[in-house]
């Protein structure tokens, strides 16, 4: 393919995720502070957020699953979760983890477990849609082009 | 102005050499701020890094709270700002914030996803100078340079202003005179927002005086150091930056000392008003803020015991006087004897020359000025003999004194009371010296009838005190014991009350010496129990309880406000008040509290010792007042002045320093407490 339609193809993508509500502008912010210095820091950033989300996810699935919930705990992760999804910009999860503290905070088995149910899925969707925008941007990069800055109107 | 910097930003930054090591970093602050950044998520970690680099910091990043502690310790002056997140599994990120304000006095910055009005607020109350929500853009981070300069700039500030009035103290001093009751919040220990409104209100001035600094924790030790400093200055000279220089305390600031210095103050302050006023006293005493006393029952009708029991020795004291000077039974019956018997050791002598003369008998001398300070009905002459004679003593207690010297004798005890600040003093120079005048003080108000020999006792108690442990627990103490068995004791233990003339003037003269039998018991019981705390701790306890009673009471407040003061107090309170046994255990327990309260307290200790200010005040001043009117002695002229009394306490509390004595009780007097 052309760079320059991969460019294309790139900007309409990101551009449709923004639209759809899964990236909001924090995810610009990180796109911004990329520069030659840091050439793979959106990248390298979201990784990291991949990892610890996992994990994260993977607590919460066991501390639901115990006899006796402690809700404190599972707060406490998805508070986590929240907070990291919400740095790189991944709305949806981030919106989710706010449902699910909800519940946590009333201590609400069946909604908590609903809630972790839409977690995962939003963040299965995110990251699903970030690791196809980064194949895009590496395709750019090998090709010789250059990542286009996304200009939204936020 | 920097001179070199084109930047119009605080001329600290500049010259002073918290800035950045190089002079081109300066210039072109704020780049080159030095950013430590904690937080235990690795993703918020590393775009903040990223973001800090891009406003050209110089970033160390470390998501575990505990590492951050160290670098920081090992390098303090390595960095400029620290950014901290709320949540984090080693540590909360409050605590980190509090120690960092305590050992490095840096700006922190606290950040959370939570962006829930209650954790914002504790970031405010633990002293974080911003609060940022995630996700945090770069714009924020942008700005957080402001938070270095503005610190440094009121740091500047307060030296310049500091020379030897600090600011704190001003305020500390006129809010002082101002309001009694409006217990000095001025420390930091405000955290808690439970005190009163007033004390709240003042505790933000301070603050915002002072710049917004982390709680500083003062530990026993800290507090024993900050007594020590205060004691080797001379009440009058203490001032938060001296005090400061003798501590030699890393990481502490002037403004922590400046706010301690006013709790300690108003301690001292309390301490020799609390045995003024009996009734009103525990009235106000039991609510502070410690709840261990428990509030004490009228004082008219005080039982010391209550009084003791809710650990507000002060007021118990000062209401078994009543009580006994009204000519209650306290149920002491026994305290008047013990008292009368103090009381001649004080000041029984004098009881006038007590204070006009500075009494300073042997014992009393300094009490003997001290007692000025306090409110003590007892005989306005001899208060103010005291206070005089107080004033040399270096504004020990002397508050009591101010009363009005009313009872000479009584003023030493009064004085005892109302100069916690005093009580260091007298212990620490006239280690009882002071002969129980300052006890009287403190008795004083209580003691109308016996109360001049409570207050005495206090006065005593400090002098008779020559324990240093905190005099100004045990004053009061010896002031309620009055109604206790007294036993003479009061005389032996510590009080130099024979000495001290000023408290015979005490009203105990009323109850002693005369009737004291009826009257005093509660006063009697005071003086010597201060004394006795030290001494009769062991043996005094049921004299002691009234003391304790108002002891407690002070103990409480003073704690509130002096944090470390206030311990002791507690403590000692406890266990002067508690009679026979009940009065050691008490007393331990006060002390516990007390204890519990300096530590833990700022915020506790902070918001009792308001409570305890108030009531202090208040007691003292009605203390005193009351006490005359309730009892057929009159220990202390109405008219005495509780005003003169205050104000004299007041002044005596800020010229006072703090006694270590008094504030011994955390680690220390407490335990000694005879009682």
């Amino acid at each position: 393919m052309e760079v320059v339609q991969i460019q294309r193809t790139l900007m309409d993508y990101t551009k449709s995720l923004f639209m759809e509500g899964l990236l909001d502008s924090q995810f610009l912010q990180l796109q911004q502070l990329q520069d030659e210095s840091n050439p793979d820091f959106v990248v390298e950033v979201v990784s990291l957020f991949f990892d610890d989300s996992e994990k994260l996810l993977n607590e919460l699935t066991i501390a639901l699953d115990q006899p006796s919930v402690d809700f404190k705990k599972v707060d406490s992760y998805v508070h986590q979760l929240k907070g990291s999804s919400s740095s790189i910009g991944a709305q949806r999860v981030k919106n989710a983890c706010v449902a699910f503290r909800n519940f946590c905070q009333v201590q609400n088995i069946e909604g908590c477990l609903t809630c972790l149910q839409q977690v995962k899925q939003e963040y299965y969707l995110v990251k699903n849609k970030l690791e196809t925008l980064f194949r895009l941007e590496q395709q750019i990069v090998t090709s010789g082009g250059s990542i286009p800055m996304i200009e939204m109107g936020f | 102005m920097n001179s070199s910097s084109g930047k119009t930003y605080m001329s600290t930054s500049n010259s002073s050499a918290g800035w950045k090591a190089g002079d081109a970093a300066a210039d072109q602050f704020p780049v080159g701020l030095r950013v430590l950044v904690v937080d235990d998520d690795p993703t918020c970690l590393m775009i903040l890094e990223k973001m800090l680099r891009t406003c050209l910091y110089e970033v160390t990043k470390c998501n575990r709270a505990e590492t951050a502690l160290s670098m920081l310790r090992e390098n303090k002056s390595g960095f400029d700002v620290v950014i901290s997140d709320v949540h984090m599994p080693d540590m909360d990120g409050f605590k980190l914030l509090e120690h960092i304000g305590l050992e490095m006095d840096l700006p922190v910055i606290m950040m959370s996803a939570d962006d829930g009005k209650h954790v914002v607020m504790k970031g405010v109350t633990h002293g974080a100078c911003d609060y940022l929500i995630k996700p945090v853009r770069i714009e924020a981070l942008k700005n957080i340079w402001q938070h270095v300069v503005r610190k440094r700039k009121n740091e500047w500030k307060d030296f310049e202003q500091s020379g030897s009035v600090e600011e704190g103290d001003r305020q500390l001093k006129q809010s002082e005179e101002a309001d009694y009751s409006s217990s000095a919040n001025e420390g930091n220990w405000k955290s808690s927002k439970r005190r009163k409104d007033d004390e709240d209100e003042t505790d933000e001035r301070d603050d915002t005086s002072s710049l917004k600094k982390p709680r500083v924790v003062w530990s026993v030790e800290l507090h024993q150091q900050f007594v020590a400093a205060v004691n080797q200055l001379g009440i009058d000279k203490a001032v938060p930056k001296k005090i400061l220089e003798l501590m030699n305390v890393p990481g502490l600031t002037r403004e922590n000392v400046a706010s301690h210095l006013q709790k300690y103050r108003l301690y001292l302050r309390r301490l020799s008003g609390v045995s003024q006023h009996p009734s009103s006293l525990n009235n106000s005493f039991m609510s502070p803020q410690e709840a261990t006393f428990g509030p004490l029952s009228s004082l008219n009708g005080l039982d010391l015991q209550t009084l003791a029991a809710t650990g507000q020795l002060p007021a118990q004291s000062l209401v078994t006087l009543q009580a006994a000077g009204l000519g209650r039974p306290t149920g002491k019956s026994g305290i008047p004897m013990p008292l009368v018997d103090q009381r001649n050791i004080f000041s029984f002598e004098n009881p006038k020359l007590r204070f006009g003369d500075g009494q300073q008998h042997v014992n009393n001398n300094k009490q003997m000025n001290l007692l000025h300070g306090i409110p003590t009905t007892m005989e306005p002459k001899q208060l103010a003999g005291l206070h005089h004679g107080a004033q040399s003593m270096g504004n020990m207690n002397m508050q009591v004194a101010s009363h009005g010297s009313q009872s000479s004798q009584n003023n030493p005890l009064l004085m005892q009371m109302a100069q916690p600040q005093v009580r260091g003093q007298m212990l620490n120079d006239t280690s009882l010296g002071h002969p129980p005048r300052l006890l009287s003080p403190m008795g004083q108000p209580i003691l109308s009838n016996g109360i001049a020999a409570n207050v005495s006792t206090r006065n005593g108690i400090q002098e008779n005190i020559r324990a240093p442990s905190y005099n100004p627990v045990s004053q009061t103490s010896s002031m309620l014991n009055f109604p206790m068995n007294h036993a003479p004791e009061l005389p032996g233990n510590s009080f130099p009350l024979g000495s001290t003339p000023g408290i015979s003037s005490l009203t105990p003269k009323v109850a002693f010496q005369e009737d004291v039998n009826s009257d005093i018991k509660g006063t009697v019981g005071f003086l010597p129990s201060y004394d006795i705390f030290n001494d009769l701790n062991q043996h005094k306890p049921q004299n002691w309880e009234l003391q304790n009673v108002g002891m407690t009471f002070d103990a409480s407040q003073h704690s509130n406000s002096l944090q470390g003061n206030l311990n002791h107090a507690h403590s000692v309170l406890v266990q002067q008040g508690f009679p026979s046994g009940q009065v050691n255990g008490q007393n331990r327990s006060a002390t516990v509290v007390s204890k519990a309260m300096f530590s833990s307290g700022d915020s506790t200790g902070h918001v009792n010792a308001q409570n305890g200010n108030q009531q202090l005040n208040s007691l003292l001043v009605d203390g005193t007042v009351r006490v005359k009117s309730e009892t057929p002695t009159n220990l202390y002229p109405d008219d005495f002045g509780q005003e003169d009394l205050m104000s004299a306490l007041l002044k005596q509390q800020d010229a006072i320093a703090p006694a270590e004595h008094e504030f011994d009780f955390d680690g220390y007097s407490l335990d000694n407490i005879p009682v």
